[in-house]
Parts: C-alpha cells; sequence; structure tokens
C-alpha cells in the first residue's frame, strides 16, 4: 500500500548517508520514527531490530508474516519480535511491498546461490558481524544474526508454492518509514551484493532519518 | 534409495506423544523417519551443528536456493554456513511449512485455553516456543539460538497478494517424510499445534520416528542434483568434511 509521509526531512533530529556495503546501528526510542530512503534506486536495505534492552528479543519475520497473515511487508505491517511484541509499524511507504523471506546475503552463501569462487566476496552478513564486534558494548554475537527485513526487495511467492526473486520496485528517493513502539536498536546492512539484480548490479547509498 | 529404508528395519523406532518434545543427535549417514501417526500432525523442528552451534537451519536460505516457499522431495535442508543438514529423500505430502514459525503461550491460551500441569498432568497445554528452548537448553543454547522453524506436515498456502491459509486437512494418517543427514546435526522436535490450526481443540496429535542407516550418497543423488545450488552445498558440505 503507497502511503506518502507528512513529516518533512528539514525537521529530522537525524539524519546519516549510509554507503553500499557499509553497516548502521542506532538506537530509535519509542514513540520516534525513522525513514530508510533509497536515494538511488533499487537497494535493498537488509535491517535488524532488537529490544534496546535485551538483544534476545529481536524481530521474526515468521511471527510477523503469521500474525497479520501476509508475507509480505508495507504500511500498516506491524514488526513483530519473537517475545510477541509489536517492536514498530510501517506507518508510511512509497515502495508498497518490501520483502522478510529471502534472508542477507553472505559469503557462504553467496557460494551455493552463484559460484563456490565467491567466497570472498562482501555480504550482509559480514556487514553484521563486524558491527557487532565492533561494538562489544552491546553484548551480541553471530547468534544474534537471525532473519531481517529486506526493504526495497520484491520476492513474490506463488500459490504452487514457488519463491522468485524479482527486479527491484523501488526507485530513487522512494522511503519506507517506520514508528518505533519501543525502545529498538536498528542494524542495517546497506546491501553490497553484486551478483543479482536487487541492486542492479550497483550498489548504492541510502539515508536513514530519524524524526523525534 | 528408498527401497532399501522400507525392507530395513529400524535402528530405533520410537513415538512423540502429541504436545511434547524431544531432541537427540542425528549422525550424517543416517535417516530419520518421521510418521503421522493419526493425521494431522505437526512436528516442529529445529536443526545445529553439534561441533558448532552458531551454525544452524536457516530457512531464508533454504527457501531461496531452492526458488520455493514450500519443502518437499528433492529439497535439502541449509545451514547458515552453506551447507547440508539434511536431504528430504521421501515426501508422501507435497508440502512442508516453515515460514510460520511456532505457537508461543501466549498464542495456545488465547485459542485452546490453558490447561496447567497442575490440572492435566501430562495433557497439560505445551507450547512450541517453550518446548524449543526446554530441548535447547539441554545443548547450552537458548532464546539467541531459536530461529525460524521446520513445520513437517503442515501446509500454508499463500494468495497473488501474499495472504497466508492454513490447510486443516493436508496431512493423512500413515503420512511419511525421510531426512537423510548428510552432516552431524543436534535435530529439537516438538509435536505442539501448527501456530495457524483452526481446531476448536488443542489439536495433540502423535508422532513416530524412525531411525535408518542410509545408502552411501552418489554423484546421482536427485537431492544433491535438484539444483545447482543444492550441488554446491553439497560441495561445501564435502569440504567440511574432508578430514574426517
Amino acid at each position: 500500500m503507497i502511503k506518502q509521509s507528512a513529516l518533512k526531512p528539514d525537521n529530522a533530529a537525524f539524519r546519516e548517508t549510509v554507503p553500499a556495503g557499509e553497516y548502521f546501528l542506532k538506537v530509535v526510542k519509542a514513540g520516534q520514527t525513522v525513514r530508510i530512503l533509497d536515494l538511488e534506486g533499487n537497494q535493498a536495505a537488509d535491517t535488524l531490530f532488537y529490544n534496546a534492552h535485551n538483544p534476545s528479543e529481536r524481530y521474526s519475520a515468521a511471527d510477523t508474516i503469521r500474525e497479520q497473515g501476509n508475507v509480505y511487508l508495507t504500511a500498516g505491517s506491524r514488526l513483530m519480535s519473537s517475545e510477541n511484541n509489536v517492536m514498530l509499524e510501517i506507518t508510511a511507504d512509497t515502495c508498497g511491498r518490501h520483502d522478510t523471506l529471502g534472508g542477507a546475503c553472505a559469503a557462504e552463501s553467496n557460494t551455493t546461490r552463484y559460484a563456490l569462487e565467491k567466497k570472498c566476496m562482501h555480504a550482509c552478513r559480514d556487514s553484521w558481524l563486524v558491527a557487532v564486534t565492533e561494538h562489544e558494548e552491546l553484548g551480541m554475537t553471530k547468534r544474534d544474526i537471525t532473519h531481517n527485513i529486506n526493504f526495497f526487495m520484491n520476492v513474490p511467492v506463488t500459490a504452487d508454492g514457488g519463491l522468485t526473486f524479482a527486479d527491484g520496485i523501488s526507485d530513487a528517493g522512494k522511503y519506507v518509514e517506520l514508528e518505533a513502539k519501543m525502545d529498538v536498536l536498528v542494524m542495517i546492512s546497506n546491501c553490497p551484493q553484486l551478483n543479482n539484480p536487487c541492486n542492479g548490479w550497483n550498489p548504492t547509498p541510502i539515508e536513514v532519518l530519524v524524526w523525534s | 534409495m528408498l527401497d532399501s529404508l522400507n525392507s530395513a528395519a529400524p535402528l530405533y523406532d520410537d513415538l512423540i506423544p502429541g504436545g511434547s518434545h524431544w531432541s537427540f543427535i542425528m549422525r550424517r549417514g543416517h535417516v530419520l523417519r518421521l510418521i503421522d501417526e493419526t493425521g494431522g500432525a505437526n512436528v516442529g523442528m529445529l536443526m545445529y551443528n553439534p561441533e558448532n552451534p552458531l551454525e544452524r537451519y536457516n530457512m531464508p536460505d533454504t527457501l531461496k536456493n531452492q526458488h520455493t516457499f514450500l519443502l518437499t522431495r528433492g529439497h535439502v535442508l541449509l545451514s547458515d554456513m552453506g551447507r547440508v543438514f539434511a536431504s528430504v529423500i521421501r515426501d508422501d505430502l507435497g508440502w512442508h511449512d516453515t515460514v510460520s514459525g511456532t505457537c508461543n503461550a501466549e498464542l495456545v491460551e488465547k485459542r485452546w485455553g490453558k490447561k496447567t500441569y497442575q490440572e492435566a498432568h501430562n495433557h497439560y497445554h505445551r507450547n512450541g516456543s517453550t518446548s524449543f528452548l526446554n530441548e535447547l537448553a539441554k545443548y547450552g543454547l537458548g532464546k539467541k539460538d531459536l530461529t525460524a522453524n521446520l513445520n513437517w506436515f503442515s501446509k500454508v498456502q499463500t494468495d497473488d497478494d501474499g495472504n497466508m491459509a492454513f490447510d486443516a486437512n493436508h496431512s493423512h494418517a500413515g503420512a511419511t517424510v525421510d531426512l537423510r543427514f548428510e552432516m552431524d546435526t543436534i535435530v529439537v522436535l516438538h509435536t505442539c499445534p501448527h501456530p495457524m490450526n483452526p481446531a476448536s481443540e488443542y489439536p495433540s496429535h502423535p508422532v513416530r520416528y524412525q531411525l535408518f542407516k542410509s545408502a552411501p550418497v552418489n554423484d546421482a543423488d536427485p537431492c544433491k542434483l535438484s539444483s545447482p545450488e543444492a550441488t554446491r552445498a553439497f560441495a561445501n558440505t564435502a569440504l567440511y568434511h574432508l578430514f574426517q
């Protein structure tokens, strides 16, 4: 569902551009709104959410899609935690559909999906592993890397059980906006994937904005 | 492949009552057979590498590598490290779910009411999430290891708009799934209801499990050849076993 936001970037309390292949880590407080902006189009923002006070409670793809009865995320979707709590709600979306089934690229999944020789290519799960090891104060490790949302990605499921990776439905300037319902740690890998059309074979920057 | 199993007596044969949980280590080169005794069963399942439990079943990698939303014969179950925990070498049903997660205490109480051990003894209403945690703790694992699980014998279909629907008449008595393990694997199971099961009474269906020695996996193996992705995952698994 396409839904525009009334929030103005000039009024944002926080703005940061995240280059392709980099990670983004920030606590967003309950009641604040975070926007992820696809600056140049067809970028995938692989995102994990954690309870900022207890990261063993985290975003759960399975609980989210089951509780809303639909496998796609868009405006109105409530993102559920592993403890059955609403973490965030998507309050605006100019893209219309986001994926949470496809997971994130890894060095190891690149070997199976594309070629064994792809194992040394930079991948999303590498970005997250660097994020948690560079922030030891969070007490997080590889155990915390779970199933994520791929904002701006389109992964259609068919009635006969097929799953395909379609070309991106995003474009330059499209965004998704979420209101936090609890204090959440947002961890994004701005996807460096060079092997499929999710980034148009050209990973590009995103911008993250937060309104108080 | 299947004939050799069907003619052999299982190495072990056991029944897990409905609404229960259990776990064990499968060794590579063995088959785990799951049988829906009465029809309508659900088996929640998680998998970990006993040598390094940070390696675990990965739902997205399993689905996207095989371009599938369902699991059936010919599919492989992948770890997050690009390797094959197990291959599905037999399936009587054609569709098993791995996207809907598992029931938790709140969901079970809301749908089927609360039944405590105090009042119902071993017929109390257990839930999938607590059952998984109960078994995971036996291996030093916990909440952070609880990932998207498999739901054997359960079917969840989507329409063109992505709306999900549970098929309440999917599995029948005697329906069988055979999983051939390609790596040593901690297998965590529960027989709690599928979280989308609309039954008015708490669904409690026993599941039989049997263990067999599997025939060697050759280069013409249908699971190994099912997709280029599966072939490469088998290559990664062979590399893992290089020194064994």
